[in-house]
C-alpha cells in the first residue's frame, strides 16, 4: 500500500467509544514495548464493545483484524490516557480511524506512537452511511474517502502535520528525521 | 491571560501565551504508575539508550497503585520493573508496594506527599492527572510515548488550551457536594463539551470547598474532555501545600480582562444531589428522580471519591444506620486508611461507623475496582451487578463485566443508596 492510499473494509462504531471499550483494563498488564505483548494487545482490540456489536473487530483466536479502517462518530477514544488503546488498534492492523471528532489524549497518542492515522470527517454522516464490511479507498493526498461499491466520495479534513508524523512512525522517528533530536 | 495561560507562559519561558500556541514547556513533575510505567520506561530506553538517565531523578515520581493486590504474575512483574528502574536511576520518590513507603492511589498521593504546588506543570501517565489543578497548577494526562520524551528531556511540546470559565456562587445546600457540582457540569456540557479546553472553576462556592473537595471537581475535568481543570490558589491551598512541602512556589491568578471561550454561571443554592446513570458520565439525573432504581452494591473509593473527606461524608450518612447491599470501603491511600481510624464522628471512628453499618471491612489502598482490572480485583463487577460508585467513569464494562452497570455518585449519595438498596437522595434518608 502506498503511503497515500489506504484501502479495505470498514468497521463502523458509534459515539463515545472510550478506551475501556477499545482495550479493557484487565489487559493493561501487557506492556506495549514488549513485542510479544504488543501482538497480544492486537488480539484484544475493541473486545470491550458491548454484545450489541454482532461482528467482532478481531475474531476469537486471531491477532489481526479484517478491517483496516474504523469509522467512528463523536468523541472517539474518550476516557483514559492509556497508550494501549491506539497501540492495540495498530497492532491489530488498523491503518486509520475516521471519526466526526476525537478525544484529545487518544488523538495525541495516535500521533506520538504513529500507530494509526486519526482523521476527522468533513461532514458527520459517514458513520450512518457506511456499514461494517463496506469497502472504501482513502486518498490522503486528496483528503477523500471513496465508497468502492457506489463510487461516492466523502471529504475528510486535512490532517496537516499529523500525516508526516504518523508516516514517519511516531514523534521520535519524526523528530530524528527532521534533525530535531539525535 | 488566564491562570492556565500564565502558568504555561512561565513554563515555556515566554512573556505571553495565547490559546492555540504550540509551546515547549518544562515539566516540574512527571508521574507514572504500574500500568503505564513499564511502557514509558520501554520508550525511554528505546529512544535515549539502555543506560540513559532520567532528566531529573527528583522530578520523576513513581507511584504503583492500579494492580497491586492481585495474583496476576504480569502485574507483579510490572511493579518489579518499576522497582528495578527506581533503583538503577536513583529515583527519590518511589512508593514501593509491600514496604513502609507504599502509599496507594497516585492522584491522592501526589498532593499528600507535597508534589503538587501552585504555578507548576505536572504531567502524569493517567487521565485523572487533571486532579492537581485543584492546587493551582497546570496538570494533564499524557501517554507513554510523550512521557518517555519527558523522562529524557524534561520538556514536552503542547498546544496551549483555550479556557472555559465555570462561576459557581452561593452556599451549597446540605447533602450536596463537590461531586454533585462536577456531575452537573458534565451533564450540562457533555462528555466532549470541554475537549481541548482548560476548565477553570471559580466563585464563592468553590472558595468555600476544602482542598479535597476541589480535587474531586478537577479530577473529573477529563470526563468532559478537558485538557486540564484548575482552581486559583487561595489561603486554603497555600496552607495545605505548606503543610506538605518546604519547596517554594508561585501563585498565579487570571487577569480580570482575561479572555474565555465561554463563561457559565451557576447558582449553587439550586443544586441537588445527582447521579450519572449508565453508560456515560454525562447521563446525569437527580438522585431523587432515580429513587426507585434498584442496586446490588455500593463502592466508595478511588481518587475521585476515596479521600478522607469522602469517607467523613459517607460516615455522616451511615452513622447509626444499616446498609442493605454489599458496601465496599476502599481508602485511596495509606494516609486515608489511617484516618478511617483516627477521624471520629460523635466520638466514634469512621471505621467503627462503617463496621456497625454492616459495610465490608476496609480494603488495602489502591485503585482497585474503579477500572475493573484483573479478574481477582477487590470489588470488581464480574456478572451483572448494578453498582453505585464514587468513581469517575461508567462506560460499558468499566468496573469489570459487560453485563454490569455503574452509577456515579457522591460519597453521601452512595451511602444513602447503600441504606435504601436503591438510588437515594442523601437528604431523604
Amino acid at each position: 500500500m502506498s503511503k497515500n492510499i489506504i484501502k479495505g473494509k470498514v468497521f463502523v462504531v458509534g459515539d463515545n467509544i472510550d478506551t475501556d471499550q477499545i482495550i479493557p483494563a484487565q489487559y493493561l498488564n501487557l506492556v506495549p514495548t514488549n513485542p510479544e505483548e504488543y501482538r497480544k494487545l492486537g488480539s484484544y482490540a475493541l473486545c470491550g464493545l458491548p454484545d450489541s456489536y454482532k461482528t467482532r473487530f478481531v475474531k476469537d483466536g486471531e491477532f489481526r483484524t479484517e478491517y483496516p479502517i474504523i469509522i467512528g462518530a463523536n468523541n472517539f477514544g474518550c476516557g483514559s490516557s492509556r497508550e494501549h488503546a491506539p497501540v492495540s488498534l495498530g497492532a491489530a492492523g488498523t491503518k486509520a480511524v475516521i471519526a466526526n471528532s476525537f478525544a484529545r489524549i487518544f488523538f495525541r497518542n495516535c500521533i506520538a506512537t504513529g500507530e494509526v492515522y486519526p482523521v476527522e470527517t468533513a461532514a458527520d454522516n459517514l458513520c450512518k452511511e457506511l456499514k461494517t464490511g463496506d469497502e472504501v479507498e482513502i486518498q490522503l493526498d486528496k483528503n477523500e474517502l471513496k465508497v468502492v461499491k457506489t463510487g461516492k466520495i466523502h471529504k475528510l479534513k486535512d490532517i496537516g502535520d499529523v500525516r508526516e508524523v504518523v508516516e514517519s512512525g511516531g514523534i521520535f522517528k519524526y523528530a530524528r528525521k527532521k534533525g530535531m533530536i539525535k | 491571560m488566564t491562570i492556565t495561560e500564565k502558568i504555561l507562559a512561565k513554563a515555556s519561558g515566554r512573556d505571553f501565551c495565547n490559546p492555540g500556541d504550540n509551546i515547549w514547556v518544562s515539566a516540574d513533575i512527571l508521574m507514572t504508575h504500574d500500568v503505564c510505567g513499564p511502557g514509558t520506561i520501554g520508550v525511554f530506553r528505546r529512544e535515549f539508550g539502555e543506560d540513559a538517565k532520567v532528566w531529573d531523578r527528583e522530578k520523576v515520581v513513581i507511584i504503583p497503585d492500579h494492580y497491586i493486590f492481585t495474583s496476576d504474575k504480569m502485574c507483579h512483574r510490572n511493579v518489579d520493573t518499576l522497582r528495578k528502574f527506581a533503583k538503577s536511576q536513583g529515583i527519590k520518590y518511589f512508593y514501593d508496594p509491600g514496604t513502609s513507603t507504599y502509599s496507594g492511589v497516585c492522584h491522592v498521593t501526589l498532593p499528600e506527599k507535597g508534589h503538587c504546588r501552585p504555578g507548576e506543570v505536572l504531567f502524569g501517565t493517567d487521565s485523572h492527572t487533571c486532579t492537581h489543578g485543584a492546587l493551582g497548577e497546570f496538570a494533564t494526562g499524557i501517554g507513554n510515548t510523550d512521557a518517555g520524551f519527558v523522562m529524557g528531556t524534561g520538556k514536552l511540546l503542547i498546544k496551549a488550551p483555550a479556557s472555559m470559565k465555570f462561576e459557581i456562587e452561593g452556599e451549597l445546600p446540605k447533602g450536596v457536594t463537590a461531586k454533585d457540582i462536577i456531575l452537573r457540569i458534565i451533564g450540562d456540557i457533555g462528555v466532549d463539551g470541554a475537549t481541548y479546553c482548560a476548565m477553570e472553576f471559580s466563585g464563592s462556592t468553590i472558595e468555600s470547598l476544602n482542598v479535597e473537595e476541589r480535587m474531586t471537581i478537577c479530577n473529573m475535568a477529563i470526563e468532559a474532555g478537558g485538557k486540564n481543570g484548575i482552581i486559583a490558589p487561595d489561603a486554603k491551598t497555600i496552607a495545605y501545600v505548606k503543610s506538605r512541602t518546604k519547596k517554594p512556589f508561585e501563585c498565579f491568578y487570571s487577569d480580570k480582562d482575561a479572555k474565555y471561550l465561554s463563561v457559565k454561571k451557576y447558582d449553587a443554592t439550586r443544586f441537588v444531589p445527582v447521579v450519572a446513570m449508565p453508560f456515560s458520565p454525562d447521563n446525569v439525573r437527580t438522585a431523587s428522580e432515580m429513587k426507585d432504581f434498584r442496586i446490588d452494591r455500593v463502592y466508595i473509593g478511588s481518587c475521585t471519591g476515596g479521600k478522607i473527606e469522602d469517607f467523613k461524608m459517607a460516615a455522616s450518612v451511615l452513622d447509626g444506620r444499616k446498609v442493605k447491599v454489599t458496601t465496599f470501603i476502599v481508602p485511596s491511600t495509606v494516609e486515608v486508611e489511617k484516618a478511617l481510624s483516627s477521624e471520629k464522628i460523635g466520638g466514634k471512628s469512621l471505621v467503627k461507623i462503617f463496621e456497625e453499618a454492616g459495610c465490608e471491612k476496609p480494603a488495602p489502598p489502591s485503585c482497585a475496582a474503579c477500572l475493573g482490572g484483573p479478574v481477582d480485583t477487590y470489588g470488581r463487577s464480574n456478572n451483572d451487578e448494578i453498582c453505585v460508585s464514587t468513581t469517575n467513569r461508567n462506560f460499558p464494562g468499566r468496573m469489570g463485566s459487560k453485563g454490569s452497570q455503574t452509577i456515579l455518585a457522591s460519597a453521601m449519595t452512595a451511602a444513602a443508596s447503600a441504606i435504601k438498596g436503591h438510588i437515594a437522595d442523601p437528604r431523604n434518608v
